[in-house]
């Protein structure tokens, strides 16, 4: 039994607005697998929730018209992975989602869910950093879109405004076609874990599979929200698919994270871990883009 | 604040039932205390021991942290479901007792009904998927490997492999 | 007959059924809820408590503090036999609820409530004053002068202190020619993690009061809930249905006392203490870490010419089962590896963390990490080969310990070790594994591993049995000997049809226990059940067969000697014919209008023997030197642990145990935060418990030499598996990579931290093992 002081569910977009705007007090609630466990720990225990979970609406992965892929926020993680649309362009997504918690968690944990809860260490979070996800947010002033980046203002706060609430996300067409990428999880065991540190890399090579016409790559639990390493980026943009600039960029990396110590892991085992990760990341992008690395 | 009701109607075990449930609720809780199906067990309450698994409209979900009201128009399956009429074991339920894969039985109705759900899909599941598909339950009593091979021989002998079954 | 063979469990039906109850499935929904205040300071003092807040949320039903609980008595919690001598009685140091704060998550109040809601909000609402004191979490530093103290009894924070010696260490280490070995090693405060947390629930029915728990040791729990209260023992009414797990946490009681005075407190009503697993790791027990400093002086020959130990063992706050863990292990010590020189020196320090208690090994798992982690970093400053050194040096058939009287009857060491090289390939994966270079290298690494079963001569060791006849020929056992889930049930069933001949279906034992009705028994540890029920199993049984067969010779004329009762059946023996079944000779008995009889036996064994259960693992690792990770290739455990009452519950049982001792090797650890005291991964998701994924499979094999001690041949099994998985795992990382790791678990961090001291990432690293 919840502490709740009163449950209102929504079946629309619309009456969801309108039930928030009714009880700015309240609290978004999605799949839950966050929220009931903060309400039992006491940190939200008492509150008023609005329940979009019945919004079928914001369930699916689908092609907008210009060819972007949108995510409904409701479409939980195990729907994410076996989705064909997700598979063909950006499987990295559906294998980063795959190692979200178990299997439970991941049929009723949601995407929204997974990025407005603010955290650094969600899985879904570095692989929409790199591929530069666009994030829709539908309020009572209509519906606006903007970079993921600027959604995440700092640690468990996110740009959602009163009567807001997140409805989908977006990948743009740019962002995907021709880029593979790679998700690497690091965490203390192989499942039911939270990332001590996560990386996930993308490369777009040139057609002779030669050159990285473009590398992005993010992280999680490598600072206080996830991050872009631009840095690293630009050392590798434009630079040839060889060991020397691989390493290279993953030392950069360096230059661009800012992970502190806390007890789940030293700061320095996260510097080290995230340069690991970085290069092995970016080796195996690079070989799903069907290059090859030259030693 | 005066408390907050609604009714709920669900199928629960291929039953149709509904009641009152008080929306403070977890999915645990309607299921333990309003029907009295004690299989759903409370190991943590936040989503990491599996104890509480049940299938909600063909997945597995954790019912402790599933709002009961949410329930509501959904087919639900619980341990108490699977025995036939007169009390017959499914295969999945037999292969559990005879791999020795229960000991002190906490966690086996969760881990039963992931089994139920893989199991479902009819096909050759490699080694390494059965384990991450049974992943989001904790056990401590059976290191898993009976559990495995429970599900594994289980999965093979569906597909008529009794030999292959012998074998795991 | 049916020891030795794979009987199905005999719960195992109800259990994939979902029928199976446990203690909440059991409590009525009129239950109060009880939840506990823990306090927020890691020492100090409750200075005052407000509650007028809490008392006014609706639901709340009362508050109460630590400073209400005068009408209570200080009591002991370990679950161990009592002693009617004083100076045997284990330390009687807590109470319901405390002032004195000793660590953080003590418990200082309590809330009752109608629901868990109000439950929680009345927790949240407590306004607590505390005095707050310095406090220690280090084992040594608890023992500095200075330290701050936790119980004034024990000076220096020291619970005991006691030592063995043999020869002259001092002496022997003049020898020429000897080569000195040294090494720390430690192991973590770890939890039980059995997946149903501590549950009780308590009523009163007349002027007694009935407890309801979650618990290994029931008849235990009517004593501590007696003195707790100060009531007549016999007030108290203890019933454990089936339980979720204990592992050694509900070898103690826990909240029993708490839940009884509350529930006498409310007139009796009926009021249930269901544990939250944050709870479970902080405020329930522990494992004692334990740091072991281990000294070797070694011939070249590669004989010990002396050896030293000291142990310091982290008691946490209260006594609970004390001194006993690390003397357990400490005893090993001199044993495992005997040498006519030896020192030994065993703390267990009070420090202000949660409290430890038994868990499965009971001392062992972490002396065997000292000793065998040891024994490895020997072998190869000697350029030993690690199976030829242990061989050389392990306990020699024939061994018998002085004190318990134990003896090494079968060269079990050598048998074990054997079925386990061979097993795993051991040789010869140990030579291709040496001088590896490169990122990912693989290596292979065992260990042997002491263990006693039961308790004699330390404590009481005794078994009650009760086998009562139904008209149809089946029958109830009954026995203080607790099923938690190891299959004890099973096992007794097997025994009781095999001696009393009859079929397994006729045999029921009555699997939930009731201290008004079960017959005395101190409950499941010490890998004890299966050994010591079989005494009074067997002598009962013994017992009923004998007025079966006098009453079989009432009603047949035909010599009690030359009657037997074979699967069911009352057969003379001469010519094997049936004469009657057991189900119309007991049938008639009941209802006789002659010689009416109620077939039925009791007896007590007092058991003053235990036997040693020995064996070893060995473990195949692949090391990802970069990402400072272990992968568990392979891993094999092979024990003696004497005749298999059933093969197939005893490798699950092992494979139990081998989950329990990857997690203590690879990834367990409660840590505490040093500014405050706080437990800081006290959940199932920070804390690593291992997962479906982080095994291989687990392979299980036995050597069976029959116990001469044990009534059925068998000995325990339930705790030895736990006991030498980590320093296998670890003397094969050690293997693949050259580096020894000396604190458990071997995680990530250590690696991390080992790594970087050892150059591995700069590349000025070591090269791999390479010896002998």
């Amino acid at each position: 039994m919840y502490d709740i002081k009163a449950l209102y569910e929504a079946e629309s977009v619309e009456q969801a607005i309108r039930l928030l705007t009714e009880h700015p007090q309240a609290q978004i609630i999605a799949g839950g697998s966050d929220v009931l466990v903060q309400m039992r720990e006491g940190k939200r225990a008492g509150k008023e929730l609005v329940s979009i979970y019945g919004i079928d609406a914001m369930r699916g992965v689908s092609y907008e018209e210009d060819g972007a892929i949108r995510i409904g926020s409701l479409t939980s993680f195990s729907h994410i992975t076996k989705d064909p649309i997700i598979q063909e362009h950006i499987n990295v997504l559906g294998e980063a989602v795959d190692m979200v918690g178990g299997p439970q968690i991941r049929n009723i944990g949601t995407i929204g869910g997974n990025t407005c809860n603010g955290v650094t260490s969600a899985d879904s979070a570095s692989t929409l950093h790199a591929w530069d996800a666009i994030v829709e947010i539908t309020g009572p002033e209509g519906v606006r879109r903007i970079p993921i980046h600027e959604f995440y203002i700092k640690a468990g706060t996110v740009d959602l405004r009163p009567g807001e609430l997140q409805t989908a996300i977006i990948i743009p067409k740019a962002a995907y076609e021709g880029y593979f990428g790679h998700y690497i999880k690091y965490a203390m065991r192989n499942a039911m874990d939270i990332a001590t540190t996560g990386c996930s890399v993308n490369v777009k090579l040139s057609p002779d599979k030669r050159i990285m016409e473009d590398v992005r790559i993010a992280y999680g639990v490598a600072g206080p929200v996830p991050l872009r390493a631009f840095k690293a980026e630009q050392a590798a943009k434009g630079k040839p698919a060889e060991a020397e600039y691989v390493k290279a960029f993953a030392q950069t990396v360096l230059e661009d994270i800012r992970p502190r110590d806390s007890w789940r892991a030293s700061k320095a085992f996260r510097q080290h871990i995230a340069v690991v990760l970085a290069e092995r990341a970016l080796r195996k992008s690079i070989e799903l883009a069907g290059g090859e690395i030259h030693e | 604040m005066s408390k907050q009701y609604k009714l709920v109607s669900c199928i629960i075990n291929g039953k149709p039932v509904e009641k009152m449930v008080d929306v403070r609720a977890s999915l645990t809780d309607m299921l333990r205390d309003d029907y009295r199906l004690t299989s759903v067990k409370k190991g943590c309450e936040v989503g990491e021991c599996g104890a509480c698994n049940v299938i909600i409209n063909g997945e597995c979900f954790n019912s402790c942290i599933y709002l009961a009201v949410w329930a509501q128009g959904k087919e639900i399956l619980t341990l108490e479901g699977l025995a036939g009429p007169n009390g017959e074991l499914s295969d999945i339920q037999q292969a559990f007792m005879d791999e020795a894969a229960v000991q002190c039985g906490f966690c086996s109705p969760g881990f039963i009904m992931s089994a139920v759900e893989i199991l479902e899909e009819k096909r050759e599941i490699p080694d390494e998927e059965i384990r991450k598909r049974m992943s989001g339950h904790l056990c401590r009593c059976t290191g898993y490997e009976n559990i495995f091979r429970a599900v594994k021989k289980t999965m093979l002998r569906r597909l008529g492999k009794e030999k292959e079954a012998e074998a795991v | 007959m049916y020891v030795g063979k794979n009987v199905t469990r005999v719960d195992a039906r109800d259990k994939v059924l979902g029928r199976t109850k446990y203690t909440d499935d059991l409590c009525d929904k009129s239950a109060y809820i009880v939840r506990v205040l823990h306090s927020t300071i890691a020492h100090g003092r409750v200075i005052s408590m407000d509650t007028s807040q809490a008392e006014e949320i609706p639901g709340v039903v009362g508050v109460f503090t630590c400073f209400d609980v005068r009408d209570t008595q200080y009591f002991p919690t370990a679950g161990h036999p009592w002693s009617t001598d004083p100076d045997h009685q284990d330390v009687a140091d807590r109470r319901v609820l405390t002032e004195e704060v000793r660590f953080y998550g003590d418990d200082i109040a309590a809330v009752v409530a109608e629901d868990e809601v109000s439950a929680a909000q009345a927790l949240r609402a407590i306004q607590v004053e505390y005095e707050e004191y310095p406090f220690v979490l280090d084992v040594q530093e608890a023992m500095k002068d200075g330290a701050p103290q936790l119980h004034k009894e024990y000076p220096n924070n020291i619970l005991k202190h006691t030592t063995i010696r043999k020869g002259n260490y001092e002496k022997a280490i003049q020898e020429p020619g000897l080569t000195k070995v040294e090494g720390w090693y430690e192991t973590p405060v770890v939890q039980h993690c059995h997946i149903e947390n501590f549950i009780c629930y308590a009523q009163m029915e007349g002027d007694r009061i009935t407890v309801v728990s979650s618990t290994q040791i029931p008849h235990i729990v009517r004593r501590v809930v007696g003195q707790a209260l100060g009531i007549g023992w016999g007030k108290v009414r203890v019933i454990k249905p089936y339980i979720g797990g204990g592992f050694g946490n509900k070898q103690d009681v826990l909240y029993e006392p708490l839940c009884a005075w509350l529930c006498r407190k409310l007139g009796g009503h009926l009021v249930k203490l269901d544990v939250p697993r944050e709870e479970t790791f902080v405020s329930n027990r522990v494992r004692h870490g334990i740091r072991s400093h281990i000294i070797s002086w070694v011939r070249p020959d590669g004989t010990y010419a002396a050896r030293k130990l000291e142990a310091f063992s982290d008691q946490g706050a209260y006594a609970s089962h004390g001194h006993s863990i690390v003397a357990k292990g400490a005893g090993a010590f001199p044993q495992l590896y005997p040498c006519e020189n030896v020192e030994v020196d065993a703390y267990t320090i009070f420090t202000n963390k949660s409290v430890a208690g038994a868990m499965r090994g009971y001392g062992i798992p972490q002396a065997m990490w000292a000793v065998e982690c040891h024994t490895e970093d020997v072998a190869a400053k000697m350029g030993i080969n690690p199976v030829k050194f242990r061989r050389q040096n392990v306990m020699p058939v024939g061994y018998m310990d002085p004190f318990s009287k134990n003896e090494l009857y079968h060269d079990t060491f050598n048998q074990c070790l054997d079925k386990a090289l061979e097993a795993t390939d051991f040789e010869r994966k140990y030579q291709e594994y040496q001088n590896q270079a490169g990122d990912i290298r693989k290596g292979i690494g065992l260990s042997l591993f002491w263990y006693n079963t039961a308790v004699w001569p330390i404590s009481l060791e005794t078994s009650s049995c009760r086998m009562v006849l139904n008209q149809d020929g089946s029958l109830q056992v009954q026995l203080g000997e607790t099923e938690i889930g190891q299959g004890a049930d099973t096992a007794y069933t097997q025994m009781t049809a095999d001696v009393l001949g009859v079929p397994l279906e006729a045999v029921h034992v009555v699997s939930c226990q009731d201290t008004d009705v079960t017959p005395f028994g101190t409950g499941a540890y010490a890998s004890r059940q299966t050994y010591t029920a079989g005494f009074a199993i067997r002598q009962t049984a013994l017992l009923l067969r004998e007025r079966i067969l006098a009453y079989a010779h009432e009603l047949t004329r035909m010599p009690p000697y030359n009657l037997d009762i074979v699967d069911g059946n009352i057969i003379r023996t001469t010519d094997g014919r049936v004469l009657m079944t057991l189900e119309e000779l007991s049938t008639e008995a009941l209802y006789s209008l002659t010689n009416s009889q109620h077939l039925s036996a009791e007896s007590t064994s007092q058991i003053k023997s235990n036997a040693y259960s020995f064996g070893c693992t060995i473990a195949e690792v692949e090391v990802d030197i970069p990402m400072c990770k272990v992968r568990l290739l392979d891993i094999v455990n092979v024990h003696d642990a004497g005749t298999l009452i059933n093969p197939a519950l005893a490798e699950a049982q092992v494979h139990g145990g081998m989950s329990m001792g990857i997690g203590f090797g690879l990834s367990e650890r409660l840590l505490f935060d040093q500014k405050t005291g706080r437990a800081l991964n006290d959940n199932l998701l920070d804390y690593k418990l291992s997962t479906f994924m982080d095994h291989p499979r687990l392979r299980a094999l036995f050597v069976e030499n029959p116990e001469p001690t044990s009534a059925f041949g068998t000995k325990g099994l339930g705790e030895p598996p736990a006991c030498s998985v980590a320093p296998a795992i670890r003397n094969a990382v050690y293997h693949a990579t050259g580096v020894a790791v000396n604190d458990a678990p071997v995680n990530p961090h250590n690696l991390f931290r080992r790594f970087t001291e050892e150059g591995m990432f700069a590349g000025t690293g070591k090269g791999g093992f390479h010896h002998v």
